[in-house]
């Protein structure tokens, strides 16, 4: 059914009419024309298009966009501010932390959900907030290392 | 080695001066590269490298980046060669309209192989442009400096940068047998550099050819048959054109197309579709037999002495089958491609590990003259091998979108879903090992009969010094090897292909027999290894690991297992695991890992393959099995293809042996050979069972312990 929804996208007001069952992957990526956030399956079972969701971590390929009317939809596009990137996209810079790139929006931002609800992860808290989110390359030691930093530089890089 | 790939020979030639490549002819860079042409690699570095006006240094690159850095590495090996800051140099790779043509990516030959080319293009023109700056300073070439692409004549303190000398155009002159820079002189190759694109990657700016978008562009999704081999009877698509899809039938093809994706994607799954099912084939337990029943004649790949004279000096005869499961490459990224229709010309964005293979062979499908179809591969989301084209499964989406795109007028998209790509890649193949070796009183190996199956010879003649062998292999990797039905679906590279199988079953059997011998598994391999760069590689792994030499089982839960590949790269790897005794769980808790890769341009991106290569072939080692029967194969989603994730991930940690006077091996696939063995070995370490099985999942593992 077309319906009409708004919601707060990467900061700024948006609105959409569209069917509201279809799943906040491929608006975000077809009507909206962000292509940040990737397919990589249909299940939920990889990460590969997760964005934040009033602070949540979300799988896009599996929620309805209806479900997000008058949320805060934050996706990789809307992370770095004044062109300044966040602590997270510079410490995966910094660390190496990623070979093909492609799961790597999904998996910042799922650490973006996890410093939010707990800024100072241990580091088996970070593998097991981590664990659905896929890397064919196997940059999960390098991702860790990251987030750990991440985590630091955010607290004042004293600990 | 494909046969425009330069050797080996060619490359030591060319510190003399002495490259000639064959087929080669000049090539014009500002004109498309004739993509479609075999037609070697040009000699004119204008092919490779262009200076702009504002002194930027474009690279262009035949090659695909899909995650193995060579971006980054072919950027160090210009700037250096060029004398220009690693930063000023920007890369255009794998578009078969503006690169050189290149021969594909794979076979870890980027650097191994065309490094040298890169290399040799861009040492010709800073020698070209410092002979021009001579001529415009007035100064002999002898007194020249070259520094972040400014050319400098202390003595008259005068200085010209390239981008004046160059002035935007192309540079006509050229020079013979410039050497290349000696290592002692690398600034920028050996040394840690930023990633190219990597702000890119972490701000979601790359775009992926699924993330092309293009105005009236149709997302298509196609009918696929429930197996291999299935025949279609019968289809009804009226729900899908009511639900507001359009249906395109051309060919084999039957497509749902929309401008949304999920819309298109809801359409097909309104097809009524009836299929004839194939003929009932090999399944996942009775494939090994099939393989041996329906393999081609076995060939010689090599021998030495003579095995059954061997065995008379044996004190015992240890016969061993290794078996190892189909997998998939399962990169993130599903085979993509946006194709475009436009004044008979195709342009295609498509994940593909061999652009210019691609575009040659889509033209041939589609009765197009070769330079009319452009094909964009700039960045790919994971290869592996799955994506490269050995077979015609490898590229089958770029094909489908661009007779798609004609079919309609539009352009069209097509993202394959995860079924599909379980469904359609070319699976590392399922494989059968037998060895049958003798072991003398004094622990020595005397015999040694390899016989491979399925999985092709590289690397399948063993690397230890034993008298008397004897190896030969029946089918394997390349699917044209294969007789029709031997592999109940296509086949094809999967990194390092014939490799993982062959060292998966030697380094256990080396154990096997290190074992019978009473001795050390490191002790025993250098026992039988003359081999002076894999001794060193070994030592050194030993020593970072911390190995105490003891006979195994152990119970410590220590393994070892080495490996060469394509007779360059050296790989000591050393795990520790920790075994469930219950449940069959097998968790690695610690992996070094040693390679002598001869000269590494990019020793962080070398680290990088090192570290996610072993915990990729963790997976075809722990969980990774393709499920199926007959030709359909019955894993659709990673819930029952399980890929390792942060869970599995061991502490790593990784050593590059410095050899830099030897020429550089490859590094992309060899960090994923040895994870089958070293796991095997260090399972046998820790419970005394040995696993001749991958995957070795708990279930296998368990019923492994029951029986002893």
């Amino acid at each position: 059914m077309q319906q009409t929804i708004s919601f707060t996208l990467n900061g700024k007001p948006e609105r959409v009419t569209v069917d509201g069952e279809r799943m906040l992957l491929w608006v975000l990526r077809g009507d909206l024309g962000l292509t940040g956030a990737k397919y990589g399956c249909d299940a939920a079972a990889c990460g590969a298009c997760t964005v934040i969701v009033d602070k949540e971590a979300v799988r896009s390929c599996s929620i309805p966009v209806k479900d997000i009317a008058g949320k805060r939809v934050l996706t990789i596009e809307g992370l770095a501010q004044d062109g300044k990137l966040h602590a997270i996209q510079e410490a995966f810079v910094k660390h190496h932390a990623f070979q093909c790139g492609y799961c790597t929006p999904g998996m910042i931002l799922s650490a973006y959900a996890l410093l939010l609800k707990k800024p100072r992860p241990a580091a088996g808290e970070i593998v097991a907030h981590m664990d659905g989110n896929l890397c064919r390359c196997g940059s999960y030691p390098r991702i860790v290392a990251a987030i750990e930093e991440a985590a630091a530089v955010a607290r004042g890089g004293t600990e | 080695m494909r046969p425009d790939e330069p050797s080996r020979r060619d490359f030591l030639a060319a510190g003399t001066g002495l490259l000639v490549f064959s087929h080669a002819g000049p090539l014009d860079a500002q004109q498309p590269a004739a993509g479609a042409r075999r037609n070697g690699y040009p000699t004119d570095f204008n092919a490779y490298l262009r200076v702009g006006a504002d002194g930027r240094v474009t690279g262009l690159v035949g090659k695909v980046e899909m995650g193995q850095g060579e971006m980054t590495a072919l950027a160090q090996c210009l700037a250096d060669e060029l004398d220009v800051a690693f930063d000023s140099v920007d890369m255009v790779m794998g578009d078969s309209g503006l690169c050189p043509w290149d021969s594909g990516t794979g076979g870890s030959t980027c650097i191994q192989a065309f490094s040298f080319v890169l290399r040799r293009a861009a040492a010709e023109a800073r020698a070209v442009l410092l002979e021009m700056a001579g001529e415009q300073l007035q100064a002999p070439v002898e007194r020249l400096r070259v520094s972040n692409g400014v050319v400098t004549d202390p003595a008259q303190d005068k200085r010209i940068a390239y981008a004046q000398i160059v002035q935007g155009k192309r540079i006509e002159r050229h020079l013979a047998n410039v050497p290349l820079k000696p290592v002692a002189d690398f600034r920028v190759m050996g040394r840690v550099q930023p990633r190219k694109g990597a702000v890119d990657m972490v701000t979601g700016k790359t775009k992926y050819a699924g993330d092309i978008a293009l105005p009236g562009m149709l997302c298509a999704r196609i009918l696929r048959p429930p197996a291999h081999g299935a025949t279609l009877q019968s289809v009804d698509t009226s729900a899908a054109e009511k639900a507001g899809a359009r249906v395109v039938r051309t060919g084999d093809l039957i497509a749902i197309l929309h401008e949304r994706r999920d819309v298109a994607d809801a359409a097909l799954r309104l097809v009524k579709a009836r299929f004839e099912p194939p003929p009932p084939g090999p399944d996942d337990r009775t494939i090994f037999d099939h393989l041996i029943e329906t393999a081609p004649p076995a060939t010689l790949v090599g021998e030495r002495g003579n095995p059954a004279e061997g065995e008379k000096q044996a004190a015992h005869i240890v016969e061993e089958t290794y078996l190892n499961s189909y997998v998939a490459h399962a990169p993130i990224e599903t085979h993509s491609a946006v194709a475009a229709f436009e004044d008979g010309k195709f342009t295609i964005w498509a994940s593909v590990q061999w652009p210019f293979q691609v575009a040659q062979q889509v033209a041939q499908a589609l009765g197009v003259a070769p330079e009319s179809v452009r094909v964009i591969a700039s960045v790919v989301g994971g290869g592996f091998g799955g994506k490269s084209v050995t077979t015609p499964t490898g590229a089958r989406q770029a094909h489908e979108a661009a007779r798609l795109a004609r079919a309609v007028g539009r352009p069209v998209q097509v993202v394959w879903d995860r079924a599909e790509e379980f469904f359609y890649t070319n699976f590392r193949p399922a494989a059968v090992v037998k060895v049958r070796s003798g072991l003398d009183g004094a622990g020595k190996i005397v015999s040694w009969v390899y016989q491979v199956w399925g999985a092709g010879n590289r690397d399948s003649i063993s690397v230890y010094d034993i008298p008397n062998q004897r190896t030969t292999s029946a089918g394997g990797w390349q699917d044209n090897a294969n007789p029709p039905g031997m592999h109940p679906f296509g086949v094809g590279p999967w990194r390092g292909p014939s490799a993982n199988t062959n060292t998966f079953a030697r380094e256990s059997h080396l154990d096997l027999l290190a074992a019978k011998a009473g001795c050390d598994p490191v002790e025993f391999r250098l026992n039988h290894l003359t081999d002076q760069r894999l001794r060193r590689a070994l030592d050194t792994a030993a020593k970072r690991f911390g190995w105490q030499p003891a006979k195994a089982p152990s119970g410590r839960g220590v393994g070892v297992a080495c490996a060469t590949y394509k007779g360059d790269s050296r790989m000591a790897t050393m795990a520790e695991v920790a075994v469930d005794k219950v449940t069959g769980h097998v968790q690695v808790k610690r992996v070094v890992s040693v390679m002598d890769l001869g000269l590494t341009v990019d020793p962080e991106g070398c680290q990088l393959q090192l570290e996610g290569g072993f915990i990729m072939g963790m997976g075809y080692a722990l969980t990774e099995e393709i499920h199926f029967q007959g030709g359909a194969i019955r894993d659709r989603d990673f819930d029952t293809y399980r890929i390792p994730r942060f869970s599995s991930a061991p502490r790593i940690e990784t050593f590059l042996i410095d050899n830099p006077s030897t020429p550089p091996a490859g590094c992309g696939e060899p960090p994923a050979l040895t994870a089958g063995a070293v796991i095997a070995n260090a399972i046998f370490d820790a419970v005394g069972v040995r696993l001749c099985e991958l995957p070795m999942t708990p279930e296998r593992v368990r019923s492994a312990m029951q029986r002893a």
